[in-house]
């Protein structure tokens, strides 16, 4: 096996080990074959999950096409977001412009389709051949009198994490634009992207609590509850990478505090319900939260015990998106008796890291931005038996003869709150003990 | 959705794209060459949104370097990114070859590949280097077909070298599975032809389980096995189109755009025949016969009993299949040899559709069809919302075309055989067969099945017998 990558060093770090502080939001090294993707990325799959709004990419035709359709975002309603579309510009449009034909696209497709906002997102030649994608926005804006947002992506301006800021910029713009009248105690939910109906769970609960959900943000969205976003109470957040940065600019432009929650594992769930309890200072809404959790857990443990007899002694390897998403699975996995030995993420930050350290045992593997190379090399070395990845990394796992869950956003299978913490064991109990791995080991 | 509408007009966008960016199509025909790590010129998102794509097709791992364009990149150019892309991947993989395809932003920018590869050689004349093969891919200029042909003739006019003219044959057979690439060789070497295929991804994209992680998997079409391809005595090439016609709003167009078969011809007067994918009798057939001629063997008595059975089929389902009407979308190539094939059991394809921009379409259709079905639609550059919008009015029976259609197939409560690619919603995408006898008999099952599975479901009796 061929040395890793000498600039790598530092984005990779062994609890009890090593000394450096962990090195990330770095651009990944050239020649890499990082599971990363672009700045368009981060801000389409944030965006995507509004079903009622036109997505346009502007751009040649791949990155419209990849993007097609490839999270299991759910909506209630209206779909207008599993479409893809595209200016699939041509040589002539680079060469003189492309802004016509997003014109041209823009009015044709607002006509079609009739959504409530247009999303516009410019791609990484758009960047380059220098068109004006905000003046057209504005322009077709006013003569088709909705709000037609520019989302400027060009990917090679950063990494997906950029553009989860830049997806956050584009809504802000609609936030505060409604004036719906929203009860006293309410919350949006924000990062939640109703992956496999996950945000109807929660919604669940918090009905069950009596708390209004204002806005999903962007789970099941809908261009006019995020408008009267800044109505609500409370904005819960969950997933600290992505959406913290409108929960942010909600704080300061209209004064709604936010809270970080996860929802995937049973503590992490309970504590979302507890700390929203908390926050509205209501013994009531707190009697409401035991209750439930009270509740799921009786009905959740006595399934999850024997999951757990089963599972001890495994050990998985987690490689996640967001370095949040991470910590919840080190815990739930903890949950059903399986040890975590190798942690990664493609867009951590550097706190969630040193929190990971602290969770994790002596030994375990940590790192940022990693590639198959290094993920191969790692699951060896510790002799994981599950990796917990996305769709990049199910056939390196599958190769190495590791059982293997699918923790992205293209999953199919609910894993967030309490049903999801049975999922996520039944998921993870069928792939460790499939009998194929005797044929392969 | 809103309802059908039923003039679909000129569309400015494209809508639910029935085609993909030509560096993924570069990128199989890369991981079609023994020892070969692909990468991207360009930004990163590029490179991970085709492995993506590809990954959840051939259920493989599929590694694709990237240059990882940064802001300054972009401003200054990409010689840096370059040669430390290069570096790295020669450190981590030691690949015998690297492919280069570039992305549209290094097109954009105007980077000089050749010139960096030259530089790149000069400056590390002391060390063992790979072979470079570099596809210039700009998806502006063309789809996913564009970049896969473009990258077959920038390797062949890489590596071919002259030579005293051996008893083997080249043989280019196009987009086809790794199940069709395996079936090919296997016809070839019951002829007892020597040959050169290229691209050769049958294991490269479709693996054994591994006992030991590949970092570069086993197989794929050798360097020497490509040196030899400027010696062989005749090139196959299949198809009709190649993307060769022009792409819309292109400025040059691909009319100049050699296939590596013609390529040959002019670098080293090495002849050359093309015919369509041989898919259905006919042209099955009519690829037979050229394999008859190049070895001066008649067909093995193997695959004349292929042909006899698949016949045989055709009689014993015929009545399922006549007057039935079909959509039939995707690959320009693929979907002539498909038509070919219903036109043969007597299914009337109502609608064939392709991304492609070839404008080439209609005419190969009509050559291989002889022009019979004056009703048919003939659509390039057509996306699925265009297929969507008009399938109405054409009630089909039966749709056949790669995954992302079922939304309409859905809609409209009718099959969809998968075949092509991309096949992500079932498994074996990497195994469907479709070409020769053998695969054609696959289809025709296939399809026989889907249209009497439809019936009996829709029946109020249960019946056993159908
Ligand atoms: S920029 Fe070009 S190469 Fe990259 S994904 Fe988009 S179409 Fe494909
Ligand atoms: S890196 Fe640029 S060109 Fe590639 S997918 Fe992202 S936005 Fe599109």
């Amino acid at each position: 096996m061929s040395s890793f990558l000498i600039e790598r060093k530092r984005q990779i770090f062994r609890s009890g080990a090593d000394q450096h502080e962990m090195l990330c939001s770095r651009p990944s090294v050239a020649g890499s074959v990082s599971q990363r993707a672009c700045v368009f990325c981060g801000s389409r799959v944030v965006l995507y999950p509004i079903a009622d709004a036109l997505h346009l990419i502007h751009g040649p035709i791949g990155c419209a096409a990849y993007t097609w359709d490839i999270r299991g975002a759910l909506s209630s309603g209206p779909e207008i977001h599993r479409l893809s579309f595209s200016t699939d510009l041509r040589e002539k449009d680079i060469v003189f412009g492309g802004e016509s034909k997003l014109y041209l696209s823009l009015v044709e497709l607002i006509v079609r389709y009739q959504p409530k906002a247009a999303f516009v997102y410019s791609t990484c030649i758009v960047g380059v051949i220098g068109d004006d994608l905000e003046a057209v926005c504005k322009r077709v804006s006013k003569e088709k009198g909705l709000s037609v947002i520019p989302v400027q992506a060009p990917g090679f301006q950063g990494t997906k994490k950029d553009g989860y800021k830049v997806a956050c910029e584009a809504l802000a713009t609609l936030v505060g634009t409604g004036d719906r009248e929203v009860p006293e105690i309410s919350i949006n939910i924000l990062g939640d992207f109703n992956i496999a109906g996950e945000l109807w769970l929660l919604l669940d609960y918090y009905k069950r609590m009596g708390i209004y959900v204002n806005a999903t943000i962007t789970g099941d969205g809908r261009v006019d509850d995020v408008r009267s976003a800044h109505k609500a109470s409370l904005n819960v957040v969950q997933c600290s990478g992505s959406m913290m940065y409108l929960a942010k600019i909600m704080k300061e432009e209209y004064g709604v505090p936010f809270m970080k929650v996860s929802y995937f594992g049973l503590e992490d769930m309970s504590d979302a319900l507890y700390e929203v309890a908390k926050f509205f200072k209501s013994a009531a809404l707190m009697s409401k939260a035991k209750e439930i959790v009270r509740e799921e857990f009786g009905r959740l443990m006595p399934v999850l015990k024997e999951y757990r007899e089963k599972l001890e002694g495994k050990k998985a390897a987690v490689y996640v998106g967001g370095s949040f998403k991470a910590i919840s699975l080190i815990k739930a996995l903890r949950l059903i008796g399986v040890q975590t030995v190798v942690v990664g993420s493609q867009t951590g930050t550097t706190e969630d890291y040193e929190l990971i350290q602290n969770l994790c045992d002596e030994g375990t593997i940590i790192v940022d931005d990693s590639n198959p190379i290094e993920l191969s090399a790692f699951v060896k070395e510790t002799g994981a038996d599950i990796f917990i990845g996305g769709v990049k990394e199910r056939p390196i796992a599958y190769k190495l003869g590791l059982g293997f869950c699918d923790h992205n956003h293209e999953r199919k299978e609910a894993l967030a709150g309490y049903e999801g913490m049975i999922n996520f064991a039944k998921e993870i109990y069928a792939t460790a003990m499939s009998p194929v791995w005797q044929f392969t080991r | 959705m809103t309802g059908a509408i039923k003039n679909t007009g000129t569309w400015a966008s494209t809508r639910n794209a029935c085609k993909l960016c030509a560096p993924l199509g570069a990128s199989i025909v890369f991981k079609g060459i023994k020892g070969c790590v692909p990468m991207i010129h360009g930004s990163q998102g590029c490179a991970t949104y085709i492995r993506r794509y590809m990954i959840s097709h051939y259920k493989e791992p599929v590694d694709i370097a990237s240059s990882n364009f940064s802001e300054e990149t972009t401003i200054f150019g990409g010689r840096a990114n370059f040669s430390t892309g290069v570096d790295n991947l020669v450190a981590q993989y030691q690949p015998e070859v690297i492919g280069i395809a570039s992305a549209c932003l290094s097109e954009t920018i105007g980077e000089d590949i050749h010139g960096f590869i030259r530089e790149y050689r000069a400056a590390n004349r002391n060390k063992p280097l790979p072979e470079f093969v570099h596809a210039s891919t700009p998806s502006y200029q063309g789809s996913h077909m564009d970049g896969f042909h473009h990258a077959v003739t920038a390797t062949v006019s890489a590596l071919a070298r002259k030579g005293k003219t051996g008893g083997h044959i080249n043989i280019f057979p196009g987009f086809i599975s790794p199940e069709d690439i395996r079936h090919l060789k296997d016809i070839l070497s019951d002829f007892g032809i020597p040959y050169v295929l290229f691209p050769d991804y049958s294991d490269t994209l479709d693996n054994p389980h591994w006992k030991e992680y590949q970092l570069i998997p086993e197989g794929g079409t050798s360097v020497g096995e490509l040196k030899l391809t400027g010696s062989a005595k005749v090139s196959i090439e299949l198809g009709y189109v190649f993307q060769q016609g022009r792409y819309k709003d292109s400025l040059k167009g691909n009319q100049k755009f050699q296939t590596a078969a013609e390529w040959l011809r002019q670098a080293y007067d090495i002849p050359f025949y093309k015919g369509g994918l041989p898919i259905g009798l006919k042209e099955t057939d009519r690829f037979f016969k050229v394999l008859e001629d190049i070895s001066g063997k008649p067909t093995p008595e193997r695959h004349l009993r292929e042909r006899g059975r698949l016949i045989d089929a055709y009689v014993d389902g015929h009545k399922y299949h006549f007057g039935k009407r079909a959509v039939v979308f995707g690959e320009e190539d693929l979907v002539i040899g498909i038509v070919s094939f219903l036109e043969e059991i007597g299914i009337e394809t109502v609608l064939v559709a392709s991304g492609g921009a070839s404008g080439k379409l209609k005419a190969a259709i009509d050559t291989v069809t002889g022009g019979k079905r004056k009703h048919m639609l003939v659509m390039n550059e057509m996306d699925f919302e265009g297929i969507n919008e008009i399938t109405d009015e054409l009630k089909p029976d039966i749709f056949i075309g790669n995954s992302k259609g079922y939304y309409i197939s859905r809609r409209m409560g009718k099959p969809l055989v998968r075949v092509g690619f991309p096949i992500h919603d079932r498994f074996g995408g990497q195994r469907v067969q479709h070409i020769g006898y053998k695969g054609t008999q696959q289809l025709f099952d296939r399809i026989t099945n889907a249209l009497i599975e439809y019936k009996q479901e829709h029946s109020s009796v249960g019946y056993k017998y159908i």
